[in-house]
């Protein structure tokens, strides 16, 4: 890794950041089309959520990743506070990694 | 900025506190992966403050300590970071009217961010989510990488402790109330599967950015809705 990979990865994320607020006021979209921009990201988050707990690199991460997000996944749906069900989810994955399931 | 403060509640700042450390230990770990990989300990500091994109940062030193060249490692970066476009375009509107707030405030444009913006229902309460979960993961992810850069290999693997499941679980929790429509949620199935089943073959990145084919079925939903 170089000064200059550095410099020029950082600017092309800003450009990537920078972008879409720029955009947003230059482009009079329809309701429709902003509320389907509204729904983008949350498939965005989403497919992170799922590529994150269920593949490493191009394979798949073993059971505890998953099974950590799962256990938060379903205390988040049971209305349990966002700290315990970030404490939980890393706890099993821990826990199961620990028992030496991965 | 005033109004910001006054519209954050503590439960709010109790989340972000709460990703903000899990940030710090995963920041930390950055920071002594990238000198363990042979760079000088400003780099990965550098990058932390320039980048500002985890995941990309990872990525970015794991394939130049894995053998391969910058210019590669700043193509898969660029890759895994083109998702800031479309979330821009989505929650844009947060991050306040002035030219220098959308300058400053588009460098903060993260997942978290996004996240915790999304659920709120009220803008101003969005926008004060935003700016604080930004502020806080900003200082917490660049001072655990100075940190980490330091101390160097005692901190180990966050691995142990589970650090890569809180991350997801974070942005399930924040983005599962926005899953009660039917359209989000049909858009959100769809395109989680394409991520899914094209990760084995695609480089990192592209994956997710397929999932906005999903929102074909928010479209046809709408259509059902009305027929």
């Amino acid at each position: 890794m170089t000064l200059t990979a550095v410099l020029v990865l950082a600017a092309g994320t800003y450009a990537f950041r920078l972008a879409g607020p720029l955009l947003r006021d230059r482009l009079r979209l329809p309701d429709r089309v902003k509320e389907l921009m509204s729904i983008s990201a949350t498939v965005l988050l989403v497919a992170l959520v799922a590529t994150s707990s269920l593949t490493k690199g191009q394979g798949f991460a073993g059971w505890a990743l998953p099974a950590g997000v799962l256990v938060g996944g379903l205390a988040a749906w049971r209305k349990a506070p966002f700290v315990v069900v970030v404490v939980l989810a890393a706890a099993t994955t821990a826990g199961l990694r620990h028992l030496g399931v991965d | 900025m005033r109004s910001i403060w006054r519209t954050l509640d503590p439960q709010l700042l109790r989340d972000v506190a709460a990703v903000a450390a899990g940030a710090a230990v995963n920041g930390a770990s950055f920071g002594a992966i990238s000198v363990a990989a042979g760079l000088p300990w400003w780099l990965p500091v550098v990058m932390s403050l320039l980048v500002f994109a985890g995941g990309a940062q990872f990525m970015a030193v794991g394939i130049v300590a894995g053998g391969g060249s910058p210019a590669a490692a700043v193509l898969a970066g660029l890759v895994l970071n083109a998702r800031h476009l479309p979330f821009g375009l989505a929650v844009g509107q947060v991050l306040g009217r002035g030219l220098l707030a959308r300058l400053i405030g588009s460098h903060l444009l993260i997942d978290e961010t996004v996240a915790f913006a999304l659920a709120q229902r009220d803008p101003a309460k969005a926008r004060a989510a935003y700016w604080a979960c930004g502020a806080a993961l900003f200082a917490a992810w660049n001072l655990a990488v100075v940190a980490g850069a330091l101390v160097g290999q005692a901190i180990g693997d966050p691995g142990a402790f589970g650090l890569d499941a809180a991350f997801p679980a974070a942005l399930l929790a924040l983005t599962l109330p926005a899953l009660k429509d039917p359209r989000t949620r049909n858009a959100v199935l769809l395109g989680s599967a394409v991520a899914l089943a094209t990760t084995p073959f695609l480089p990192a990145g592209v994956p997710v950015l397929l999932a906005l084919t999903g929102l074909a079925a928010a479209v046809t939903t709408r259509q059902e809705a009305r027929a």
